[in-house]
């Protein structure tokens, strides 16, 4: 019976564990030590240290760096307050029926592919686009203008493409939020933001953490969007590594910032779970 | 007497339905008023309109004279505890008892002074930094009403808040609630389904049925004079017999039973104006009110015989299940337990005795049968 049960984990772990080291811890062993070599001045490869030290050199990198580590934060944030009012709307107050209407609205977007949604948002907002054209036939405009590749047009695509996994953490844990709190609260004489702030936040903090982690992650890992909607003034920290891959074809440089990417991300977030008092392993469950 | 809470004329109608059906109703202060009746009658939806969660259709709800109509639960000075207590889970004992002072504006002492008198008073001191989950069924019990009564409302709502609670519990519950509310002087409007919940804590009973109010009156008077044959049925046990009345005669009535038993009834208990020869009526008569095997010497008594089916046995609840002779009616009949009838078995051929003023009598409503 042992011996069954360990043949069982055998089967089911094998796929799993070939998946995780093959595809995911070799090449990023093979990344790592990439990472820590570089060109000497006779052009021979030798270990070193330059390449992380150039990201901290270069203020171009580490500006770059901030930057979408701070606009990641933004738009985790303006996900989060666009996403806590849905998922409350959802869960607590329309009818069952519709809100798994509601949601499968919300999945729609996401059968199609992010670059086709990228370009949907580039055809409304384009000089020549939709929104344009209704806005001169309207008179409110004199003539078109340019509303793609400017910060905030860049911000708002990140926030449309990670909408959904804000709004599926904060539906599952609003809907164990029993109503009846809400009530109590306002029974002993709170208001709205007594209860927002008390009672509903406090209740949806797993959620609320776990589909930050999620967004914050995804945000600053994007390419796609920052790069078709943010253009040439909207520099992304990927599109840095992407140059240094395949622009400079210096892969040692790369590596090494996209190493810089994990610890200085992974950096973020664990101070975000010590601010806000939670741990990882409860966000996860 | 101040008058605390009046309700007049309340109705709530969900579309075609409806809920609560012009209620009317005043509390005294300092008075414990239960609301009882069976689930789906309305009683939560009363409740639920004077503490504000709920807009009544029409009617009024006044607190101390004041018409609270517009007025949000967050400004009215009533507090419900709800049915399943709605502790907040993410607050310790003490933050959530300070939750509603905080928003009343008191100062950070103030708040600790009267979170350590309030706990003295329900008997948890030292519970301050007591996480909720650590506490027991009778400890949240007693928080909840902590966290409401350190407002001092006017009136406190309690919303069926011992049905969570096991038995043992429910009646200790059930007499510490009691003793809480002569100590603190509030007045209580307690609503429940649970008969000896409202009849052993309550000053009055209001007995509700589909959104109206049978009966309003205290606890002796709704076991012992129940005005309609809904309360004479939901309070307490009662066996009920129908049957068709055949002469009267000042203050007695013969009644005739369809299984050819001949009773006689004192209609001073009868409020019944409808009550002639020929009608048809329901009589109600109290297991307790039966006696077994009566001395032979006692008149005003109508006697018959039953055969025992079965002894339901519950201490000093026991009863008899039995049917009189040539019946299938089946009644419950007390079966008190001092040893007189241990020798009571099932198939046993019994005379049983009840006094013509013990039964109640109610024409019979033609809509109803």
């Amino acid at each position: 019976m042992k011996n069954q049960s360990r043949w069982y984990l055998f089967f089911f772990m094998t796929p799993i564990l070939l998946w995780l080291f093959l595809l995911i811890v070799l090449p990023h062993i093979d990344l790592l030590i990439m990472s820590f070599r570089m060109e000497d001045d006779a052009g021979d490869m030798v270990w070193s240290l330059g390449n992380y030290l150039t990201f901290f050199t270069e203020p171009i990198y580490w500006a770059t760096f901030a930057r979408t580590a701070l606009y990641s934060i933004l738009v985790t944030v303006l996900t989060f307050v666009i996403a806590l009012p849905i998922a409350f709307y959802i869960t607590h107050v329309v009818s069952p029926k519709l809100s798994g209407f509601l949601m499968l609205l919300l999945l729609l977007p996401f059968w199609v592919s992010e670059l086709v949604r990228v370009y949907g948002w580039m055809i409304l907002l384009r000089e020549s686009g939709v929104l344009n054209h209704f806005l001169v036939q309207l008179g409110i405009l004199d003539k078109p203008v340019e509303m793609l590749y400017t910060d905030a047009t860049m911000i708002l695509g990140l926030v449309y493409t990670s909408m959904l996994f804000m709004v599926v953490p904060l539906i599952s844990v609003l809907e164990s939020l029993d109503k009846t709190l809400i009530e109590a609260a306002f029974d002993l004489g709170a208001n709205m933001w007594i209860v927002l702030l008390r009672i509903i936040i406090p209740h949806a903090m797993p959620g609320i953490v776990s589909g930050s982690i999620v967004v914050f992650m995804l945000t600053l890992g994007n390419y796609l969007t920052p790069n078709l909607m943010g253009g040439k003034n909207s520099l992304w920290f990927t599109e840095q590594i992407y140059n240094q891959f395949i622009a400079s074809f210096n892969w040692n440089q790369g590596s090494a910032f996209g190493f810089l990417l994990l610890l200085l991300s992974s950096l973020i977030i664990w101070v975000g779970l010590k601010l806000s008092g939670q741990t990882l392993g409860k966000v996860v469950k | 007497m101040h008058i605390d809470l009046s309700v007049q004329n309340i109705t709530k109608k969900f579309k075609d339905f409806t809920a609560v059906d012009s209620v009317s109703f005043k509390v005294e202060q300092g008075r414990f008023f239960s609301i009882l009746g069976p689930s789906g009658c309305g009683k939560t939806t009363l409740l639920r309109m004077i503490a504000g969660f709920t807009e009544p259709t029409h009617g009024i709800i006044a607190i101390r004279g004041k018409n609270m109509q517009g007025i949000t639960p967050n400004k009215r000075p009533v507090n419900l505890i709800f049915q399943h207590l709605a502790l907040f889970p993410m607050m310790n004992v003490a933050q959530n008892i300070a939750f509603g002072l905080q928003r009343q504006g008191h100062g950070k002492a103030d708040i600790h002074k009267k979170i350590d008198t309030i706990l003295d008073r329900v008997d948890l001191p030292g519970f301050q930094d007591k996480k909720i989950d650590q506490l027991s069924g009778g400890q949240k019990q007693r928080v909840a009403i902590a966290r409401c009564l350190v407002l001092e409302p006017t009136v406190l709502l309690l919303d069926e808040p011992l049905g969570a609670l096991d038995l043992k519990l429910r009646d200790q519950m059930k007499v510490e609630l009691k003793k809480l509310q002569a100590k603190v002087g509030t007045t209580f409007v307690y609503i429940t389904h649970d008969q000896s919940e409202a009849l052993v804590m309550s000053d009055y009973v209001a007995v509700m049925n589909k959104g109206r109010f049978e009966q309003v009156d205290t606890p002796q008077n709704l076991y012992n004079h129940p005005a309609t044959p809904f309360t004479a049925q939901f309070v307490g046990d009662n066996n009920a017999w129908s049957g068709r009345v055949t002469q009267i005669s000042d203050t007695r009535a013969s009644l005739v039973t369809p299984d050819g038993n001949t009773f006689t009834i004192n209609t001073i208990n009868t409020n019944d104006p409808s009550f002639s020869v020929d009608a048809k009526v329901d009589l109600f008569l109290r297991p307790e009110a039966m006696v077994i095997q009566p001395d032979p010497s006692m008149d005003q008594l109508n006697r018959f015989e039953i055969i025992v089916k079965a002894i339901l046995f519950d201490g000093a609840n026991s009863r008899l299940l039995a049917t009189p002779i040539n019946s299938e009616k089946e009644l419950i009949i007390g079966l008190p337990q001092n040893r007189q009838f241990d020798h009571v078995r099932p198939l046993d051929k019994l005379e049983i005795g009840w006094h013509e003023a013990s039964g109640i009598c109610f024409a019979k409503n033609e809509a109803q049968a």
